[in-house]
């Protein structure tokens, strides 16, 4: 987890877990966990819509981010907000008009790198659902702390002493960004430092996701 | 889903008849039960067949009931997510979901499960709330059950911080400081539900969500291993015999017996498992053969070209065009950062001007124009389009009244059609001469400021200037 103090130019990250079809109701769902920080996410649709919600051209997709303690307030709307958003750009809602995609977020346990989990989750879910989607989503949690040292995938203890704290999400075609979300301040220079430690760790989770559904997908 | 077809509700009840089970279990079985814990403290999550409830206990120090100075709180919250069905809503809680979470909160709360007089830290100020929250992720039938293994299983697991109260001041210890206290879990009260069929006749243990659609009524017994009874209800559109009743009571004892010790094998495996400092958690706990499981280990990224690549980044970056970031205090109250477009807020009087001429047909108009102003550019040009058609009405009320038409018609809002008689005219000019003086008193008024200061008009001073018109047409008559 942490920089090697030695040798600066390794990070690591936790290990990543994931469960697919996990529970049976969705048409998709999967736990994602890095580290102890473990996300359950499930995925309705495309089915029924409301007619109040519905668009003329495309699915409308909706995530509900259920915390573990207490009702959802602020926060989890605007994590809400970010996932669906996300999750949007890489699904084709347009084959799919007037209809719903719905998406749900389950907070398991939250040990840091939340939004970063939360995100692969319901990408995982999407892809175990079998909704055509343009390409996969991947994001990671990157900080940094007072002495400008590196840590990927940090815990929540870690969290607390950090400069500035850089999720970013990652598409699979182009390497483009897709969402980012920071916290604390940074120069341009450290800026970028993070979001291509970043990126390097998506690759290593668009890994995950090909082997995942390698096995998942291979014969018993 | 959601809907369940006939042939389907058939064969589940002629099975039942039979008493066989579409999972074939007996008809006095529970399914496959599982309760694993999390990493944190008071979280579990329990599989029963395919319903999973995840349940989460956490405190708070509040200020006590006025009415129970020294006692602590207990709070009990189930969610129905729409994670576990189609049918339940985000948000609030359904009918079925107020019925649930009573339930519960009779089973663990009513019963006294949970010694709340020990959560007490000074008598009338200081408590403990200890909130028990239970997400209900997948509905396979029988949630309450397995919602109260979850619930008991919690907060057994729960450790709240330890306290230490000197006179007045109140220490509350962090984790590191000093070792977490267990809740006083006095007993474990545990439901066991009953789904009847055939008029009461047949009974089933923990009924999947199919047997939920099919059945007649559903009886709750709540109890814990001293067969003490803590809660008892029977729903449903059914009649039941009590010897049924005292049945259930018997089959719910041994049930009680079996979920209590399954919640504390799993309690004290828990425990060993943190002792030994061996791997716990939900994480731990998944099943690695399943081929719907991927774990990878810790992986190390390699970084020795990050900062060529940033070099490179920068070097390449166009930097954005230096934007002044002096503020320039156009006019009082008003801040202008760099140069964007004009300040259309700004009133240098020209647009003012610019319209007066636009209306300059009389000077009539024009002084209203003036009186009126504009702040709006729709606004303005509906006006004008307004202004336009009292243009247009006017020698057309003009000729009626030559021709003694009896007749007055306007286009505008304020004035309706007005049929007036001759004699009429005399009474409105009696009555209204007065009346009419002060109107045009105030209309004064409004000119006054046209002139430097232009004040704004509102629709108030539009209607007056209107009024003011019509009754200048009223007058100019006979």
């Amino acid at each position: 987890m942490t920089s090697n103090p030695e040798n600066n130019s390794s990070v690591e990250i936790r290990p990543i877990g994931s469960l697919q079809s996990c529970i049976s109701k969705p048409d998709g769902s999967a736990v994602f966990t890095q580290g102890d920080t473990s996300v359950m996410a499930a995925v309705y649709g495309p089915g029924d819509v409301k007619p109040n919600k519905a668009l003329m051209d495309k699915a409308t997709v909706t995530v509900t981010y259920k915390p573990k303690i207490g009702i959802s307030g602020v926060r989890e709307k605007a994590l809400e907000r970010m996932i669906r958003n996300t999750c949007e750009t890489v699904l084709l809602t347009t084959l799919f008009p007037r209809s719903s995609v719905d998406i749900i977020v389950q907070e398991i346990q939250d040990a840091g790198a939340l939004l970063a989990c939360s995100i692969n989750a319901a990408c995982l879910a999407m892809i175990n659902a079998g909704i055509p989607m343009k390409c996969t989503v991947a994001a990671s949690c990157c900080m940094m702390g007072k002495d400008e040292e590196l840590i990927m995938d940090p815990t929540k203890e870690q969290t607390k002493d950090a400069e500035c704290v850089l999720t970013s999400a990652i598409d699979s075609s182009a390497h483009s960004l897709i969402a980012s979300s920071m916290q604390g301040s940074c120069s341009v220079e450290q800026y970028h430092k993070l979001m291509s430690v970043c990126q390097k760790a998506c690759d290593k989770v668009f890994e995950f996701y090909r082997e995942a559904m390698e096995r998942t997908l291979s014969k018993p | 889903m959601t809907a369940l077809s006939n042939l389907e509700e058939d064969f589940i009840l002629k099975a039942i008849e039979e008493s066989k089970r579409l999972d074939g279990r007996q008809p006095y079985d529970y399914r496959r039960t599982k309760i694993e814990f999390g990493v944190e403290r008071g979280c579990c999550m329990v599989h029963m067949g395919d319903t999973r409830i995840l349940a989460q206990v956490s405190c708070e120090v509040v200020e006590p009931k006025e009415n129970r100075p020294n006692e602590g709180q207990l709070f009990v919250n189930l969610e129905l997510s729409p994670m576990a069905s189609t049918t339940f809503e985000a948000g609030r809680l359904s009918d079925y979901g107020i019925e649930l979470n009573r339930l519960l909160e009779r089973t663990v709360k009513d019963s006294r499960a949970v010694d709340v007089e020990s959560l007490c830290i000074v008598a009338g100020e200081k408590v403990w709330k200890i909130r028990l929250d239970v997400h209900v992720l997948n509905h396979d039938g029988n949630i309450l059950d397995s919602a109260c293994i979850a619930a008991l299983a919690a907060l057994s697991h729960f450790r709240r911080p330890d306290v230490t109260v000197i006179g007045e001041s109140v220490t509350i210890h962090s984790p590191q400081d000093r070792d977490p206290v267990p809740l006083n879990v006095h007993h474990i009260p545990v439901c066991v539900t009953f789904a009847f069929y055939h008029k009461g006749k047949r009974l089933l243990v923990d009924p999947t969500e199919k047997e939920e659609k099919v059945m007649e009524g559903t009886m709750v017994v709540g109890m814990n291993v001293h067969r003490e009874l803590c809660t008892m209800q029977v729903t449903g559109s059914m009649l039941i015999l009590k010897e049924q009743i005292i049945r259930c009571c018997q089959i719910g004892v041994v049930k009680v017996s079996e979920l209590t010790e399954l919640i504390k094998q799993a309690l004290e495996k828990d425990k060993t498992a943190r002792a030994e400092g061996k791997k716990f958690g939900f994480a731990e706990s998944h099943p690695k053969k399943s081929i719907t499981s991927k774990v990878i280990p810790e992986q190390t990224l390699d970084t020795s070209d990050v900062e060529d690549e940033v070099s490179r980044i920068m070097e390449t970056a166009e930097l954005p065009e230096q934007v002044s970031s002096k503020l320039e205090i156009k006019k009082p109250g008003l801040g202008q950062i760099g140069d964007g477009l004009t300040n259309s807020w700004l009133d240098d009087g020209d647009a003012d001007e610019a319209e007066e001429e636009e209306n300059g047909n009389s000077k009539e108009e024009d002084e209203m124009e003036g009186a009126i102003g504009s702040e709006d550019e729709d606004e303005e040009e509906e006006e004008e389009e307004e202004e336009k058609k009292m243009i247009v009405t006017k020698p057309k009320a003009k000729d009626k009244r030559k021709g003694k038409s009896k007749a007055y018609v306007s286009d505008s809002e304020e004035e309706e059609t007005f049929t007036l008689d001759n004699a009429d005219l005399d009474v409105i000019q009696g009555t209204k001469s007065q009346k009419l003086s002060e109107e045009l008193d105030l209309t004064a008024a409004l000119k006054k400021p046209s002139d430097k200061t232009k004040s704004r008009g509102n629709t108030r001073a539009k209607g007056g200037k209107k009024k003011w018109k019509k009754e200048q047409n009223i007058k100019d008559r006979p």
